[in-house]
Formats: structure tokens, sequence, C-alpha cells
């Protein structure tokens, strides 16, 4: 057992207790902050694996934007935790342990046919590298993306706009 | 070095709980919330590959995906505000006018 596969483990368990935190916590607020600190621990897994500007993404646009954008909305409306309601489809829950069986098998049989695995080499995800493959070969995409955010910034003002009577 | 098995399978998971959080939960943010963790699950598989093939394509579509995550939260929650203007309630449960 390395120092990194001793990180590894450590965050890995935080970014899945946050997870599962999402899930089970019934007040949306906690489970905003239960999410932010998964995505800290994702952060933390993208700087192991040496992509770096993507680790300091994470934290300024998902921790930082996408998150602070849910916790105002969270708070504006006001949301209560949802109330303790009785399951409607009592025969699901005897589903899940199977299915949940059948995935992990699933994901065991995936995951073990893997070879050759090269250990990444640290400087994959440098700003200088994904700043000049963002700039030259792969512009399209990138200039397409921001007429995306323009038409999702256009549509949120609409939708969210208070008719004038 | 940690395996790249190690990583697929904390994708893996991490998308089965989004996706069961999706199914499981009522209340439309708490919807939202999960969906973004799906999104993450995504994002963590493509800069693993990306990090142990050596190529920096899985991160600049993580870069994308991350425009798009913000793009989805921003319309989502209009839709959130929307919804709770006209219901007072933010109960999936509640919003079935479409169901057959």
């Amino acid at each position: 057992m390395t120092f990194q596969q001793l990180l590894f483990i450590g965050f890995a368990t935080l970014v899945l207790s946050g997870a599962i935190s999402v899930v089970l916590l019934r007040n949306p607020l906690y489970g905003a902050f239960a999410l932010i600190t998964s995505f800290v621990g994702l952060s933390a897994l993208y700087v192991l694996m040496g992509a770096q500007f993507i680790g300091a993404a994470q934290i300024v646009v998902y921790a930082g934007a996408i998150m602070m954008l849910f916790v105002f909305v969270i708070m504006l409306l006001n949301v209560r935790a949802d109330e303790e309601r009785a399951p409607r489809h009592r025969f699901l829950a005897w589903l899940a342990a199977p299915l949940a069986l059948l995935f992990s098998l699933q994901v065991w049989l995936a995951v073990s046919g893997l070879k050759g695995d090269r250990a990444p080499s640290g400087e994959t995800g440098t700003v200088e590298r994904v700043g000049k493959n963002l700039m030259t070969r792969y512009l399209l995409p990138f200039e397409l993306t921001s007429v995306l955010i323009l038409l999702a910034v256009v549509g949120a003002l609409h939708l969210a706009k208070r008719e004038k009577e | 070095m940690v395996p790249l098995a190690w990583y697929l399978m904390l994708s893996a998971a991490l998308f089965a709980i989004g996706a069961v959080g999706v199914f499981v939960k009522s209340n439309i943010i708490s919807t939202l919330l999960c969906l973004e963790l799906m999104l993450n699950a995504a994002n963590l598989a493509f800069v693993a590959f990306s990090a142990f093939q050596g190529t920096i394509e899985g991160q600049l579509f993580v870069i994308l995906v991350m425009a798009v995550a913000a793009a989805e939260a921003g319309v989502g929650l209009a839709i959130v505000i929307a919804l709770f203007r006209n219901r007072e309630t933010l109960d999936v449960d509640e919003s079935s006018l479409l169901k057959f």
C-alpha cells in the first residue's frame, strides 16, 4: 500500500460519504453542502491523477459557482425538509439487493479486463497543455460552449422572470 | 501507484448513488443535486482515462461537461423557481399533469 493509494482511499471515502449523504439527508440545503464536500474530494482525486487544471476548475466552477446557485435558490425558496411518506411500491425494495449485486458484478467484469495500466505521467493536465489544445485544435467545441451558455442564460432569464399583468 | 480500476469503480459507485437519488428523492432540488453527482461520476471516468492514456482529450471533454452542467443548473433552477411560483410546492409527485 503506497502513500498515493492511502490518499486515494481517504479522498474516495470523502467523495462517497458526501454522495451518500446527498441521497440520505432530507433537507436539500444539507444535501447541497454534502455535495460540496464530495466535490472537494473529487478535486483532490483529479490533482492526484495529475489533472491540476481540472482539479482547480472543479473547485472554482462546481463548488464555487454551480453549488452557490443551488444554495441560493434553496434559501430563496425557503425549502423545508421533505416529510416522511409511506413507500408506495414496497415490492421494489426487494429488487434493490439483486440489482445492486448485478451492477457490482458488471462493474467488476468490466474493470477486471483492463490491461496495460500505465502510471499517469503527472504532466497531462497542466494549464499550459489544456489551454493550448483548447485554443488550437479544439477551438470550435470551445466556442460552441459559449453559445450554449448564452442560450442557457437567455432561457433561464425567460423562465424565471415574472409575468407582467 | 493507484490502479485505473480503482478510479473506475469509484466512478461507477458514484454514478449508481446519483441514479438511485434521482429515483428516490421527491424534492426536485434534491433530484437536480443527484443529477450533478452523476455528471461528476462521468467526469471522473473521463479524467481517469485521460490521465492513464497520457492524452488530453478527456480533460477537455470534462471542461465541456462542466459548461453543460452550469447551463443545466441555470435552466433547471429557473424551471424550479417557475414551478414553485405556480404550484407552491417542489414535490415532483405533485407536478404530474403530463403523466399519462
